[in-house]
């Protein structure tokens, strides 16, 4: 099949990912359209290349005028329907653009809730067009209907049902603003199959730059900076925690001069990695439950916090009456929600950190706390001695999912986008991989959605086309979204897709060892034959489980041309150490 | 401490929006004592005013993320004492009653109601007020024949509100003025900040 590379012709054309400014065929104000026509005129206006979906009863309108712009629309057909939204979301991680899922109603649009969801809660920006029954029939239990709008409210940043065809120009128009700008979020825009029919007077694609109700960013106050630069200023050990508001801001180089010129050491969240370089030497590791040992403790100890575009979500902060208490908090978060609903804060920068960043920049004293970041790299030193070195050269038999990581590492050199699933292996690769780019870390972090790789490799893989694209995925995981081994299949996706195969839910496995006194409820897992799955969809695959082949097949796997299944048999009952126990604070953290 | 907070919340007039809004509550497990939904002072815009019994700190995150709906323009929250408030009763009692018992009439005078229909066999009677003064009604009114009884949701003034003509006429600027986002730390700067 060509479509990829449809695709990835398209994107050479151009350059900049975006189409060539290909008008053919399109239509013009004044014409008269259907609202399905409306639906493609407004993808294309939007510069949407890659997108995906499935077609049924409720949206035929929409695949049928998509029929006619597949020269410019690249509709990627997946095997369900969360397989599409979490591909989406994949797309948006890499892209920086919106992703886009077209569904049917009914059991289609249900099948986009996890996904939406997860965007929801990881601020991912995304458009989703469902088909629903005809207006008159709404109510009657008509066949596929669901009450879509009122099940996706509460995982939506907007939502809206359309009924007649005249309003799908500026819904649509309004539906892509909201969802990329602020903090993004997904938005589903619902519509009725006589909408989709109906003929309409076109008046035109206008973007959409206002929404009188709504707020992008808060305006920046100049009272903030001038504080919030007094306190970095005087402070004798601050400490700084970003999040994905830097990748989403595309604020990583103003991020990356406000430290340096600050001279502060610098953790990250889970989806806040990538943002900066790992090798960089402020940045000190990872935050939270199974993060670094350094960061948690010395969160206790810093005088001024300063966190930048990050929640203080629970796995970061562990008990939050024992969390940074020392600390004067510095807030900078473009969502006003978020300012005081975890931790307090003294002094909160409001707005976009691409905004905010240079300001502050601009306004501290150039500086370096040398002694302060000593106690960072001690910290790691016994953090080595104790977990980190027999991770990653463990001296036992079996294979630890750390010293794949690092093995991994040295091949890709921290050039490879890395899409994990959720559990043990999304930790260990999230604490061991090294990333010289950013949005080069996909993973679902906020809904912890198992089966969220695979599908968000394709699509991370579409957004990122040029760039080599790896799922690293358990043994679970893998089993939740394997369906789509037939969308890599069908649109030759070059997704090369490691399984971590411990033979049990590791994670929770993991939990009940600790705190169930090794009562392992339903944690082991059987798997079918990983390769001949994959053969049977026409990926080539392997499987290992021993030290010896892992560079080996990692170098095959890495050349191969397309993509293909390594199956890495790992030790059964490993654990991800350090730990900050569920109820414990973040200098509670336990390194064994 | 938990105490009675009136939330007004200025919207778009769109479907779906309610339960928009009353998912926020339900999600928290706080539940709603009434709501009410009416225009407000400026054409097109909507009013909620809800009531709820909750400390300050979880009324003030909600309506953070009450008034983060892309819907909703604005969202405040008061104390009892921060407002004027009222919430309207019709009472239906048995006619007969009342022309028997020259008490009924005395009570309706004293609490301030009227009657608003007058029939054969019943008698509506309406009374506004706050809570107390309404229930009160009731209880005298129960045991002489109280046949059915509703009261509205409350509906609230703010004592310090310049209504929301200005407010609005910043939301449709494209680049709105900092009123746009009150925040209540550049008025304790004081508190908030020290070195």
């Amino acid at each position: 099949m060509s479509d990829t590379i449809l695709s990835e012709k398209r994107k050479k054309a151009s350059g900049e990912g975006k189409p060539a400014t290909q008008k053919a065929g399109r239509h013009a104000a004044g014409t008269e359209i259907s609202g399905a026509q409306a639906v493609i005129e407004a993808m294309i206006a939007e510069n949407v290349t890659d997108f995906f979906g499935y077609p049924g009863g409720a949206i035929m309108p929409i695949y049928d005028a998509l029929y006619d712009y597949t020269n410019v629309l690249n509709h990627i057909l997946v095997r369900h329907e969360q397989g599409g939204i979490h591909a989406a979301q994949g797309y948006a991680r890499t892209s920086g653009e919106v992703g886009v899922v077209f569904a049917t109603s009914g059991p289609g649009a249900t099948n986009l809730v996890t996904g939406l969801a997860d965007a929801q809660i990881d601020s991912t920006p995304l458009v989703c067009i469902t088909g629903q029954v005809f207006a008159h029939l709404l109510g009657t239990d008509a066949f596929q209907e669901t009450d879509v709008i009122n099940i996706t409210t509460p995982v939506t940043k907007w939502n809206y049902q359309v009924t007649d065809a005249t309003e799908i120009p500026g819904v649509l128009a309004k539906a892509f603003y909201i969802a990329r700008t602020g903090r993004p979020g997904p938005v589903l825009i619902d519509i009725t199959k006589n909408a989709q029919v109906q003929k309409f007077n076109y008046p035109g694609y206008t973007p959409c730059t206002h929404v009188r109700s709504y707020r992008p960013k808060p305006n920046v106050r100049k009272e903030y900076i001038s504080e919030a630069a007094a306190l970095i200023n005087a402070a004798e050990r601050p400490f700084v925690l970003f999040g994905q508001g830097v990748i989403l801001g595309k604020a990583e180089k103003e991020f990356k001069a406000f430290i340096e010129k600050a001279g502060i050491p610098s953790a990250w969240t889970v989806l806040g990695l990538s943002a900066l370089p790992t090798s960089h030497p402020l940045n000190v590791g990872m935050l939270g439950m199974h993060g670094n040992y350094g960061p948690n403790v010395l969160t206790n100890e810093c005088d001024v916090l300063i966190a930048v575009g990050m929640r203080f979500d629970d796995r970061v902060t562990g008990r939050l009456d024992k969390y940074a208490r020392q600390a004067k908090v510095i807030h900078l978060d473009i969502d006003p929600a978020e300012i005081d609903k975890n931790i307090q804060t003294t002094v909160p920068v409001w707005g976009d950190c691409k905004e905010t960043l240079p300001l502050l920049t601009a306004s501290i004293k150039q500086k370096q706390y040398p002694e302060w970041l000593q106690k960072f790299k001690d910290m790691k030193k016994q953090e080595e001695e104790i977990v980190i070195n027999d991770e990653l050269n463990p001296k036992g038999e079996v294979m630890t999912m750390g010293e794949v990581i690092k093995i991994l590492n040295e091949l890709t050199e921290g050039d490879a986008v890395l899409v994990t699933d959720v559990g043990q292996h999304q930790m260990v690769t999230c604490r061991y991989a090294n990333f010289n780019e950013s949005k080069s870390n996909v993973t679902s972090g906020g809904l912890g959605t198992m089966g969220f790789a695979l599908p968000a490799a394709i699509g991370a893989k579409f957004g990122a086309p040029h760039r080599r694209v790896i799922a690293i995925i358990g043994d679970g995981g893998f089993q939740m979204t394997l369906q789509e081994l037939g969308t890599i299949m069908q649109f030759n996706v070059d997704v090369k897709i490691v399984i971590l195969n411990n033979q049990f839910l590791g994670m929770v496995r993991q939990w009940q060892q600790l705190f169930n006194d090794k009562r392992y409820s339903f944690v082991n897992i059987t798997s079918p034959d990983f390769v001949m799955v994959a053969k049977s969809y026409g990926i080539a695959g392997k499987s290992i489980s021993k030290r010896e082949e892992l560079k080996s097949s990692f170098n095959e796997m890495l050349q191969h041309k397309g993509s293909y299944l390594l199956e890495i048999m790992v030790g059964k009952e490993n654990n991800v150490f350090p730990m900050v126990a569920q109820g414990c604070g973040v200098a509670e953290i336990r390194l064994k | 401490m938990k105490q009675e907070y009136t939330i007004t919340v200025y919207t778009e007039n769109h479907i779906g929006l309610l339960n928009r809004i009353a998912i926020m509550f339900s999600r928290r497990k706080i539940n709603i004592e009434s709501l009410n939904t009416s225009p407000s002072e400026v054409e097109g815009i909507h009013r909620f005013t809800i009531v709820i019994h909750e400390v300050e700190e979880v009324v003030k995150k909600l309506v953070r993320q009450i008034e983060k709906q892309v819907e909703v323009l604005k969202a405040y929250y008061n104390n009892n004492d921060e407002i004027v408030w009222q919430e309207l009763a019709l009472y239906k009692v048995s006619t007969d009653k009342v022309i028997e018992d020259v008490k009924v009439e005395r009570l309706l005078r004293k609490y301030g109601a009227r009657a608003v229909v007058i029939r054969k066999d019943y008698t509506v009677f309406e009374t506004s007020g706050h809570r107390e003064e309404i229930n009160n009604l009731i209880e005298v009114l129960g045991p002489l024949g109280l046949i059915e009884f509703v009261r509205s949701a409350r509906v609230a003034i703010i004592n310090e509100s310049n209504g929301f003509y200005e407010k609005l006429r910043e939301f449709e600027e494209e680049k709105p003025g900092d009123e746009i986002v009150e925040n209540e730390f550049l008025d304790r700067q004081d508190e908030v900040f020290s070195m």
